[in-house]
């Protein structure tokens, strides 16, 4: 008779659906992705809507004018120019330096693991000025490089140089996990079997870590090529020679020639996706061959 | 090619990982070094392949003194643990790697470097894999590519970083008699380290004993396991049991009693010695004169035999000991045990 009621009083109580300890009631994920959706609807998609609705808003002609203005074509050409010279520095620089740090042991090797980051901790605008008091003419060098009548800054040479500043860290710090966790047993091998050094980076330690160079060299272009304030320190905004993209953006919207500015911008922001695009795919199809490309 | 190693040191950072090795392996000769982790026997293989540097001693290949030769001039085969194959080439391009990297003059051509290739996977008994990649092998299949892209380059030497050691039991097992067949076949000079006591013991014509960077015992298996030069070797190799002992105007004694044992080679000197017994050498006796006597604290059944634990002595001290399976024999009982072999080592 009792153990009836106990039966009874189990069975009345309410069915709960069973479902795994880190899974949310339905009500609960819908109203998170509501909030992530929201969130993101807000803060990313609809301002770069409005870039290319204000760059179309004059019309194809009005469009394509903007692009072939003289000053945004010595824009795009700056801006190219620098990309094509920061992008293989920071390449050479970022493979010299993981494989320092991925495959030797020496003294002060954490500082300079430290030190790679120091680009994204400090502010690029720091990074300017810092370039200001190195090479300007009242700082460090300027006097000494005046005289030999070589310009760092406010000239091309000042952008590339802030522009490989902040754009050092990318490819290192897609390498260096990468090719920590290789460790040096493949290239012992090829050694052991009598190839040189140069072979051995050649066919043995570069296709290892092709994809991930690859990724880190997506990312250190689109941050080359939309570099804004460390560039806007140093670079004098003087038009047709030291204005790169995105500092020609900011004159021409503070000219009130928005349509102009937007045109420009859709341009860095088409970049900006394709990279992005870039960027999906290579973390699709080659994740096992990027053991770094996380984040960012 | 036989290989000379002569006082050779080498340490890592202030750490000494080797003191003053010196080992002779003769032409065509299979030879193991055997040592616990941190013995120096990976340091010593890596110093003989030229991947590391030494920092005194010279080491001999043949006539040619090759201490100081870079890893390519020493040409040696290395065989890594964790294989080392290349992820990105096909098996038959990893085979054929250290003919492709010569320098064109020496370079065979890819018509013939793919024929070696093709040889060396029938030799190892992988023909028809050539094509595949090292993902799709199993690790069995991966070392034994590994082993032919060694043999690739007609190496001087063979070297094998334990080689085996991240291989199931089974097929480790398969490898070992598979390796010892493509030795007796090829005649390469072999040295090959491992920290599987029944590996080397199986395996080499010679097994090097190593601990703490220094040589312990260099010997057949027969001479290892028989007379251990020293108490880490007896203790090294196979089971084994210690008691503290001390030794009075020649005599053996234990807790303050006199031992009967029979007669030994050791010639050790009065005072603190410990007494070496395998599982095995000791037997159950009626006659407690001069035998060891302790109590038993448990029993284990193992594959063929059964172990007893026994407590001896005011110190309870622990043994082990080997009894047949239908020996029943409880818990807290007393037993006397006579040991039929032994061996004697000072503790001074």
């Amino acid at each position: 008779m009792r153990s009836e009621t106990i039966a009874a009083s189990v069975a009345e109580r309410p069915a709960k659906a069973w479902r795994p300890a880190t899974s949310e009631t339905p009500a609960t994920r819908r109203v998170l992705i509501a909030i992530a959706g929201i969130f993101l609807g807000l803060v990313l998609l609809l301002p770069l809507g409005a870039v290319f609705a204000q760059a179309f808003s004059g019309g194809w002609s009005l469009y394509l004018a903007a692009l072939a203005e003289p000053d945004a074509v010595a824009a795009m050409r700056l801006t190219l120019l620098v990309a094509a010279i920061a992008v293989p520095a920071n390449l050479v620089f970022g493979v010299a330096a993981a494989w320092a740090i991925a495959k030797f042991e020496f003294r002060g090797k954490s500082l300079l693991v430290t030190l790679i980051d120091l680009p994204f901790s400090v502010s690029p605008v720091i990074s300017g000025l810092a370039y200001i008091l190195v090479f300007g003419s009242h700082g460090l060098l300027g006097p000494w490089l005046d005289a030999y009548g070589i310009k760092v800054a406010f000239a091309v040479p000042g952008i590339v140089l802030v522009t490989i500043f902040v754009t050092l860290p990318f490819v290192a710090r897609e390498l260096i996990p990468l090719m920590e966790e290789q460790g040096a047993g493949e290239e012992e091998a090829a050694l052991s079997l009598g190839a040189s050094g140069w072979k051995t980076f050649l066919f043995v330690t570069l296709p290892n870590v092709k994809w991930a160079l690859l990724y880190g060299v997506l990312l250190c272009n689109a941050r080359a090529m939309g570099e804004f304030g460390a560039v806007s320190v140093i670079s004098g905004h003087i038009r047709g020679l030291t204005n790169t993209m995105p500092l020609h953006v900011e004159i021409l919207y503070n000219e009130y020639a928005f349509q102009a500015a937007f045109a420009v911008a859709s341009l860095l922001a088409i970049l900006a996706l394709l990279t992005l695009a870039l960027k999906t795919f290579l973390e699709w199809r080659f994740a096992g061959d990027m053991a770094g490309a996380r984040g960012h | 090619m036989d290989i000379r190693i002569q006082k050779v040191s080498k340490a890592f950072d202030r750490f000494p990982a080797l003191h003053d090795v010196s080992l002779s392996i003769r032409s065509g000769e299979l030879i193991a070094l055997l040592g616990p982790s941190g013995s120096g026997k990976t340091t010593l293989l890596r110093l003989i392949a030229g991947l590391e540097a030494l920092d005194a001693g010279r080491i001999h290949f043949g006539d040619t003194d090759a201490s100081h030769l870079s890893v390519q001039e020493r040409n040696v085969g290395f065989v890594f643990q964790h294989y080392a194959l290349f992820k990105h080439m096909s098996v038959l391009d990893n085979i054929g790697f250290g003919l492709a990297v010569r320098p064109w003059r020496t370079r065979p051509s890819g018509a013939e470097i793919h024929r070696r290739a093709e040889a060396l996977l029938e030799l190892i008994q992988l023909p028809g894999l050539g094509h595949r990649f090292p993902a799709q092998l199993s690790g069995g299949q991966r070392q034994r590519i590994a082993l032919a892209r060694a043999l690739a380059i007609e190496p001087r030497v063979l070297l094998l970083d334990e080689p085996f050691g991240a291989l199931d039991a089974k097929v480790r097992k398969d490898l070992r008699r598979w390796l010892r067949e493509l030795h007796d076949e090829t005649g390469h000079t072999t040295v090959f380290v491992t920290h599987d006591q029944e590996e080397a013991m199986e395996l080499a014509d010679r097994v090097v004993v190593m601990s703490n960077g220094r040589i312990e015992q260099i010997g057949t298996a027969d001479e290892i396991y028989d007379s251990p030069a020293s108490p880490f070797v007896f203790s090294f190799i196979g089971a084994s049991n210690a008691l503290k002992v001390t030794i009075e105007y020649g005599r053996i004694h234990h807790a303050g009693q006199p031992l009967a044992l029979p007669k030994g080679d050791a010639a050790v000197p009065d005072g603190p010695a410990k007494l070496y017994l395998r599982p095995h050498d000791l037997r159950l006796t009626d006659d407690g004169a001069g035998a060891i006597r302790g109590i038993v604290t448990g029993t284990r059944r193992t594959s063929g035999t059964r172990l007893l634990e026994i407590e001896v002595g005011p110190q309870r001290e622990r043994l082990e000991v080997e009894v047949p399976v239908s020996a029943t024999i409880a818990a807290r009982e007393t037993v006397t045990l006579r040991p039929e072999r032994w061996q004697l080592y000072s503790d001074a």
